[in-house]
């Protein structure tokens, strides 16, 4: 009962903040430094991991594909089945999971070290509103970063299966074959789908990864926990996201 | 906040009054009926054992903390009303400094000018770079908080302070890191302010001399309760014991306390 009424207390703060960062949107104009340099910060920091982990999920993709479908005339089906599962849930799910481990906790980390250093009380003594400056920019950042990083993920992902597709004996098609019936069967709607659900995770992310930072109450022992609590709760959340937007999208 | 309610701050000094103001963390009572008030201009210099409520006081005084009961009132605003703080400019000082730490120095000090739009980018440089002369921190400019000593983080704080030239300046310890020198620098500039742009100051200090030289009034606070308050000379002067106790310490140096160390 406690835990639930906890819940549901969080949501509600979250939700708050929300509402009170975009209060300020009108500041960005006079902050577009801060937007870029989160961008930036959000790009840098998962570029590399989101180009490696998205070449071994489309070549895992492939080699599947081509074992399970060995002798069924396989050929015509691999392109299809990577570029869908990339496009329409791989590509954001993935891009998202990375985005909570690696931007997440180190918002939440920045946050609640400033917070528990009394960095976030001598904003307020200012007249400088927290969500005005630290929370507004990080999730406009992320609007912006999540589909140029679904993007390249869902490329370098395809690439990564026709590697496969070409260079594995069994499986016996070319990359010509494969991007063709890549290409026969993504539609656009799909890699639109597929970019929704990622800005609707990595803001759901980094709203919560702020939240739980700006919340953290204690010394830094409190700031470890609250790192792993944004993680968790990132992680569960994309997941149970995962399955209402993509009903909400079919 | 918009520039407009910015700019349209007056500069008049601040009179801070607390009625009946207790404050308590779950069970623990901090602060009990705690009355003050402090006239526009005036410098009051609060003392008290560590652990007393100095800080969560000055707390309350500046928003931060809100109060169980009682109300704390700046000018004729409550501090539960989030406007009051668009109206009076207050600064900090906290005790640990609370500087932002992924900036340089320059930085921390113009943050509040930049954010509010004070002046140009060339003059809030002007005006930045003279108030660290004024704490000889020109040469931590572009230093980081986490390259500094304790008591050059404390300058710093002060002098984030001074930037925003507020019309009450609430120092938490403001000399408690600083060697004699620095201290006194510190009290000439908090009698200063007080002189030249008549801001009201809330100092919060172990520093003696700080005290009975340039406060108006000093208070002292023991165990959440206002023990004694009055003007230099008569809190010198307060027979009570606990306050002789508190401001002239003994040293023994053959306290039986401490047997067990030896
Ligand atoms: N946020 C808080 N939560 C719970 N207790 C607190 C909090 N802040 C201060 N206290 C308690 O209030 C008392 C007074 O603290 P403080 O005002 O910092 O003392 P000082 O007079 O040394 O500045 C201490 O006992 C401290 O433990
Ligand atoms: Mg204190």
């Amino acid at each position: 009962m406690k835990q639930i009424t906890r819940a549901l207390e969080a949501i509600g703060d979250t939700i708050i903040l929300m509402v009170r960062s975009f209060g300020y949107l009108g500041s960005i104009p006079r902050q577009w430094h801060r937007l870029i340099e989160q961008c930036y910060l959000i790009g840098y920091t998962t570029f590399p991991i989101v180009s490696i982990l998205s070449f071994f999920i489309g070549s895992v993709l492939a080699l599947q594909t081509g074992y399970s479908l060995q002798g069924f005339g396989a050929e015509s089906f691999i392109g299809a089945v990577v570029g869908l599962s990339m496009a329409r849930e791989l590509g954001p799910v993935m891009v998202a999971i990375l985005v909570a481990g690696r931007v997440g906790s180190a918002i939440t980390a920045e946050l609640a070290s400033m917070k528990v250093y009394q960095e976030v009380d001598a904003l307020k003594t200012m007249n400088i509103p927290p969500e005005r400056i630290l929370v507004l920019p990080r999730l406009l950042a992320i609007l912006i970063m999540m589909p140029v990083l679904t993007i390249i993920g869902n490329v370098i992902g395809w690439f990564g299966g026709a590697v496969i597709a070409q260079y594995v004996p069994f499986i016996g098609t070319d990359m010509d074959a494969y991007f063709q019936s890549l290409r026969a069967s993504v539609a656009f709607k799909d890699i639109f789908d597929g970019l929704v659900k990622a800005e609707v995770f990595g803001f759901c992310v980094i709203l919560i990864a702020c939240n739980i930072g700006l919340k953290t109450k204690g010394g830094p022992r409190e700031i470890g926990h609250s790192v792993t609590r944004a993680v968790v709760v990132s992680l569960i959340l994309i997941l149970v996201l995962d399955y209402f937007v993509t009903k909400a999208l079919l | 906040m918009t520039t407009a309610q910015q700019t349209s701050i007056e500069k008049e000094p601040v009179r801070v009054k607390i009625d009946n103001l207790s404050k308590s963390f779950g069970e623990q009572v901090i602060l009990k009926d705690i009355d003050l008030d402090i006239a526009p201009g005036e410098i009051f210099v609060l003392m008290g054992p560590s652990g007393s409520g100095k800080s969560v006081l000055l707390k309350h005084i500046a928003g931060l903390e809100m109060p169980t009961s009682g109300t704390v009132t700046l000018n004729s605003a409550e501090t539960s009303d989030p406007d009051t703080f668009a109206k009076t400019k207050i600064a900090l000082v906290f005790q640990a400094g609370a500087l932002f730490n992924s900036m340089t120095v320059f930085d921390n000090l113009a943050l509040y000018p930049r954010e509010h739009r004070l002046y140009s980018p060339q003059k809030i440089r002007e005006k930045v770079m003279s108030t660290l002369r004024i704490l000889s921190l020109e040469n931590a400019a572009n230093k980081h908080p986490s390259e500094l000593s304790g008591g050059m983080k404390k300058r710093v704080a002060i002098a984030r302070a001074l930037v925003m030239e507020p019309d009450l300046i609430l120092y938490d310890e403001p000399t408690s890191e600083l060697d004699p020198t620095m201290s006194a620098t510190i009290s000439e500039i908090i009698a200063c302010l007080k002189k030249e742009v008549n801001v009201t100051s809330i100092v919060v200090s172990h520093d003696r001399d700080l005290s009975l030289t340039i406060a108006d009034r000093v208070g002292i606070i023991m165990n959440g309760e206002i023990q004694a308050i009055g003007t230099p000379t008569e809190i010198k002067n307060n027979k009570d014991p606990l306050i002789t106790e508190f401001l002239n310490p003994k040293i023994d140096l053959d306290n039986p306390r401490y047997k067990t160390l030896e």
